[in-house]
């Protein structure tokens, strides 16, 4: 069923694809990590701004990627704009929230004990707020580049210069050639593992205090109810 | 877009909006039951019984990092050998979508079950409650909020994301989105996004008035006692 | 082997209301599970018995507190009766019969349980919780309602106030009340209580206690009842069994025995250094013998009063008037001998105490007072004798056994 000469012949080119995967989920996850720290600077410091940003987040949600890519054709052309602009985009509403919730996952009684201590606001904000977020934005942050791995696949859309691995589904579906469609799905699907499992790592190095299974819920239960991207 | 979807046109025959609309429901219909048959019965029992929790939640995150695109990839040429049209129209989709449904679905009666007080479980234990019946009577009723939320984000999810379906020869209105891409007809495009955000946020404006009608007065009023603690 | 004391061991009664059962320990031993993995890294000792060797009979229709520091093995003792926690070794034997012989849920649904944060059920209403176990024992709608209302009166609650409330709409002494009466609505011959008036301030803790109290007048369960607090066992318990870590009990008797004569250092530290105070806060003015009073009348002639006084060692007459109610004290060197006896000589009142009065508040108010002597009038306010600091004193004496801690009498 597999032709693995066809597998031997493009090594390289799925080297290449999977390079061009990750980078596209890197940029994505990064800039989205810059824009939502900002935006949930904003959102603690004026409250009102958040109830906004999480309802239009949350149609955001239910606005399907494939239709993103293409609406931005006509706006963008097509740049490497086109395919970031939507990974972006759907990585805000998840960052934004864990962010948020990050912050306010800071008890009352220990900003209490260190406004006593007399910190202002910007050292309690730097040394005490921040570290004890962290958990929370690396939760987002698993949930991102998962979902921003899975979206890039459906930039393929878009054409042969984005789609990481999607490429290869895309390729080999209008080719009927099932080698191909696997040579693409397989590692995207090992890609998004891999990263999912590293992130685990991460977050179980960040709270040794925390059970493992307090590890695997609050990454779910950063968006419990939210709508999520359809990757 | 207005003009695309008022046109009588696009309302009638094999392709119209009814059809269409009738084929995202069903194929969102059947695999979110699926998956919540699946699910809902695993994620209870093990957060009921504890037993084998980290296995189910692992496999569980591990299926909300594959791609549905890749998954759909992956099934596409197994189901095909079986079944040379729905094999390649319906069930690669389907199985994505029953894919991506179970994670949210399964981690969240998980996590809303294991969540009840332990003392109040074995409360009823005392008092000679067998274990279905705490589970139905006490876990279920008490859990049903974070259950019902697990339905709804992963019915919102299926729903954005099915359109994919169309990229692989599956109808629904994903078909206006790729056509519409095809046709370079942002008419069409923006009449599909419109479509299914609405559906997507009607199933979710109908879970959460079924949340509402189905949790008990009684943990309504606990919730809000317990924001404002009285003596 | 346990005793019994001056209780007879029989395996039921029936009261008005409802019946009782014994319940009896035999040896009962519980070691939890092998540790974990994680645990044993993390470099804790294996686990000795949380219980070794327990044996202890209690009659039917009593409360026996459980009463020790925390983490001594109470609260495993108390669910290996309903069988929440298995034991590893022993039986226990409710009404004669093994608990373990006996099917699960039937089992439980005949025991009433109690936990100190109530577990009622958030989603059901105060009479649906009530109702909880008559709904599984099947009993029909009608009669279910009947019996849940029945009960939320017993407790003090007002059924058509509370019956439709749900448990966050209450107060944590109301949330108390509905636990005891949903534990008691199959009229269980058996409650084990677990640290039951724990979560509540001290204020309602104690009202709690005294109407449980009197339920338990009208009810007469065989009643386990866990607890940390001493004064709460002393207060509460028909018997007392102190616990010591593992288990083990240390003394099993009454309250006066346990405080009267601990049978080791560890009961003695347990009860407290105040264990004499605690004594008498069990007694009763009527229990010790009281003291007659020099007595003088209003419009007596003074001088034969003051010789009856200076002929008493009490240097005291007390004046009271033609009902023979205390109206004041004299001193007797002072006592004018012309004239009669007037209201305006007297100095102030000692307190008035009532045969009911502890005499715990006895002293308290005596001590207060200018005359260390208290007087004790009936419930027509007639004098009936004198308590003084000395004759407390006395009796604490006389009632103490061995005075210096006996051996251990309960430990293998
Ligand atoms: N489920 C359990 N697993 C292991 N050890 C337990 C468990 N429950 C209680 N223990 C241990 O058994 C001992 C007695 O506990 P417990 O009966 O709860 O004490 P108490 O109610 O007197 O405070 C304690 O040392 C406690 O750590
Ligand atoms: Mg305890």
């Amino acid at each position: 069923m597999i032709d693995w000469g066809w597998v031997g012949d493009h090594l390289g080119a799925i080297l290449g694809r999977t390079v061009q995967h990750l980078e596209l989920a890197a940029i994505a996850v990064a800039v989205g990590f810059a824009i939502s720290f900002g935006l949930g600077l904003l959102a603690i410091s004026y409250r009102r701004t958040y109830p906004l940003f999480s309802g239009i987040a949350g149609i955001l949600y239910t606005i399907p990627s494939l239709a993103v890519f293409a609406a931005l054709v006509s706006v963008t052309g097509l740049s490497i704009y086109t395919a970031e602009i939507p990974l972006i985009a759907y990585t805000l509403v998840i960052l934004v929230r864990s962010i948020v919730a990050g912050f306010d996952s800071v008890p009352r009684d220990v900003l209490e004990a260190a406004d006593g201590m007399g910190y202002n606001r910007r050292e309690r904000f730097r040394r005490i707020v921040l570290p004890l977020s962290v958990p929370l934005m690396v939760a987002g942050l698993r949930l991102a580049s998962v979902s921003s791995i899975g979206l890039v696949t459906i930039s393929a859309t878009l054409g042969a210069s984005f789609g990481g691995l999607g490429f290869f589904i895309f390729e080999g579906y209008h080719r009927e050639f099932p080698t191909e469609i696997l040579v693409g799905a397989v590692p995207s699907i090992v890609l998004a593992i891999v990263v999912d499992i590293a992130f685990v790592r991460v977050q179980r190095r960040l709270t040794p205090w925390a059970q493992e299974q307090e590890v695997r819920r609050d990454t779910w239960e950063g968006l419990p109810s939210g709508p999520s991207v359809g990757f | 877009m207005i003009d695309w979807l008022l046109d009588p046109v696009h309302w009638s025959g094999s392709d119209g909006i009814p059809i269409r609309l009738f084929e995202q429901v069903a194929i969102s219909g059947a695999s979110l039951l699926i998956a919540a048959l699946v699910a809902l019965p695993v994620g209870l029992w093990i957060g009921h019984t504890g037993r084998a929790a980290n296995l189910a939640i692992n496999i569980a995150n591990i299926g909300r990092a594959i791609p549905s695109l890749a998954a759909i990839g992956i099934i596409a040429p197994i189901t095909q050998a079986f079944d040379p049209e729905l094999g390649f129209k319906v069930y690669p989709t389907l199985f994505a979508m029953v894919i991506l449904a179970i994670p949210p679905i399964l981690v969240n009666a998980y996590a809303g079950v294991s969540g009840v007080d332990r003392e109040l479980v074995e409360a009823a234990r005392g008092m000679g409650f067998r274990e279905r019946q705490i589970l139905a009577r006490i876990e279920a009723p008490i859990a049903l909020p974070v259950i019902a939320g697990g339905l709804r984000s992963a019915t919102v999810q299926v729903i954005a994301t099915a359109t994919l379906g169309a990229l692989f020869g599956f109808g629904g209105l994903g078909r206006y989105l790729v056509d519409g891409v095809a046709q370079n007809d942002d008419g069409q495009i923006f009449g599909g996004v419109f479509l299914v955000a609405a559906l997507a946020l009607l199933a979710e404006g109908g879970f959460a008035l079924l949340q509402r009608v189905l949790t008990s007065p009684g943990l309504r009023l606990a919730q809000s006692s317990a924001e404002t603690p009285s003596a | 082997m346990a005793r019994t004391l001056e209780w007879r061991t029989r395996t039921g009664v029936d009261t008005d209301h409802g019946r009782a059962a014994t319940v009896e320990f035999d040896h009962v031993s519980k070691v939890y599970g092998p540790v974990s993995a994680r645990a044993r890294r993390a470099g804790s000792p294996p686990a000795p018995g949380a219980v070794n060797d327990l044996s202890l009979a209690i009659p039917a229709g009593a409360i026996c507190v459980l009463v020790g520091p925390s983490g001594c093995g109470k609260t495993t003792s108390l669910k290996m009766v309903n069988r929440l926690i298995e034991p590893t070794s022993g039986r226990i034997l409710l009404g004669g019969i093994d608990a373990a012989t006996r099917e699960l849920t039937d089992l439980r649904r005949g025991i009433g349980y109690v936990i100190q944060q109530t577990g009622l059920f958030p989603h059901q209403t105060i009479v649906e919780n009530v109702g909880t176990v008559p709904r599984l024992l099947g009993w029909p709608a009608a009669r279910i309602k009947e019996r849940s209302e029945e009960l939320l009166g017993l407790v003090g609650l007002d059924p058509a106030k509370y019956a439709g409330r749900f448990p966050s709409q209450l107060s944590g002494g109301e949330r108390q009340r509905v636990g005891v009466a949903r534990a008691l609505a199959a009229d269980p011959p058996i409650m084990l209580m677990d640290e039951p008036f724990g979560a509540v301030d001290p204020i309602v803790r104690e009202r709690l206690q005294d109407e449980f109290l009197r339920l338990q007048e009208d009810i007469a369960k065989t009643i386990l009842f866990v607890t940390h607090d001493i004064d709460e066992a002393i207060k509460m318990g028909d018997l007392v069994a102190v616990f010591q870590q593992g288990g083990r009990v240390a003394q099993f008797g009454t309250p006066t025995e346990l405080l009267a004569s601990p049978a080791s250092d560890f009961v003695a530290r347990f009860v407290g250094a105040d264990r004499g105070l605690k004594r008498l806060s069990l007694s009763r003015v009527r229990d010790i013998s009281l003291q007659p009073a020099v007595i003088g009348r209003l419009g007596e002639p003074a001088g034969e009063a003051r010789r009856r006084a200076l002929a008493d060692p009490l240097p005291y007459l007390l004046l009271v008037d033609g009902l023979e109610r205390p109206v004041g004290w004299l001193r007797d060197i002072e006592i004018d001998g012309d004239g009669v006896l007037t209201e305006a000589m007297a100095i102030p009142m000692s307190p008035l105490l009532s045969p009911e009065t502890t005499l715990k508040d006895a002293l308290s108010m005596m001590l207060d007072a200018d005359v260390h002597t208290g007087i004790v009038v009936d419930r027509t306010g007639r004098v009936s004798g004198l308590v003084t600091t000395e004759s407390i004193g006395g009796f604490l004496r006389e009632t103490a056994v061995g005075a210096t801690p006996a051996p251990e009498q309960d430990a293998p």
